[in-house]
């Protein structure tokens, strides 16, 4: 029962990989809070999204076995 | 056909503008964001940008739909670079046709907008000190 988390920009720098593996968290806040602790992420969680699977969801979404999650850090392109 | 697309070679400018060339178009509305040499008060030297690709794929294809049905235009494309840039380069291109202008500079301008906001891309920084910042807006 894992998930894989995908880093994208100030997120992949502060975690120096662009991809981790973990256990299935209990809810994509609880990952997102435990990856602040461990990355030094500056960002509440207001400021970001989030996407599993490649789709925006919101933060009670229910996490499944093999999800892909990505935290959207604030964008910047255009 | 896709409307929106990533690319990580120079944008074809006049390929794109042939591409949307329509009998029923009074109106052809472009935007191109260009790579600047400043920001902050700070001199910008080159930039990367990175995509999470395909939700900025998926994303972008929904913001070309919502201003489709959102203005009376003919169609909408959007262009947008990734990796390594200079300065002067074109990072992004909007391209909206309508019967009348009116409707495409609104379409145009909402879709940029749109862009800014919600697609995932980020853009890197390199400064003339020699370091460099990811871009992550929160205001």
């Amino acid at each position: 029962m894992t998930v894989t988390v995908l880093y994208f920009a100030g997120f992949q720098e502060a975690a120096g990989v662009d991809s981790e593996v973990f256990d299935k968290p209990e809810s994509l806040m609880a990952l997102y809070e435990n990856l602040r602790g461990k990355y030094r992420f500056t960002f509440q969680p207001g400021h970001i999204r989030v996407a599993v699977d490649g789709v925006f969801v919101g933060w009670q979404h229910d996490i499944a076995d093999g999800s892909e999650i990505a935290f959207i850090p604030p964008v910047s392109g255009g | 056909m896709k409307k929106f697309r990533l690319s990580s070679q120079p944008i074809d400018h006049e390929a794109l503008k042939q591409m949307m060339q329509h009998d029923q178009a009074g109106a052809f509305i472009c935007f191109e964001g260009w790579v600047r040499n400043h920001h902050a008060g700070r001199v910008v030297q080159a930039l990367g940008y990175q995509a999470y690709s395909a939700l900025a794929e998926s994303e972008g294809e929904q913001i070309l739909l919502e201003a489709r049905e959102k203005f009376e235009i003919l169609d909408a494309v959007c262009v947008h670079r990734t990796g390594d840039l200079v300065i002067g380069d074109c990072a992004v291109w909007v391209g909206v046709t309508a019967a009348h202008r009116d409707a495409a500079f609104a379409a145009c301008r909402f879709v940029i907008d749109e862009i800014k906001q919600r697609v995932p891309i980020w853009k890197k920084e390199r400064y003339e000190d020699g370091s460099s910042d990811w871009l992550h807006p929160t205001a």
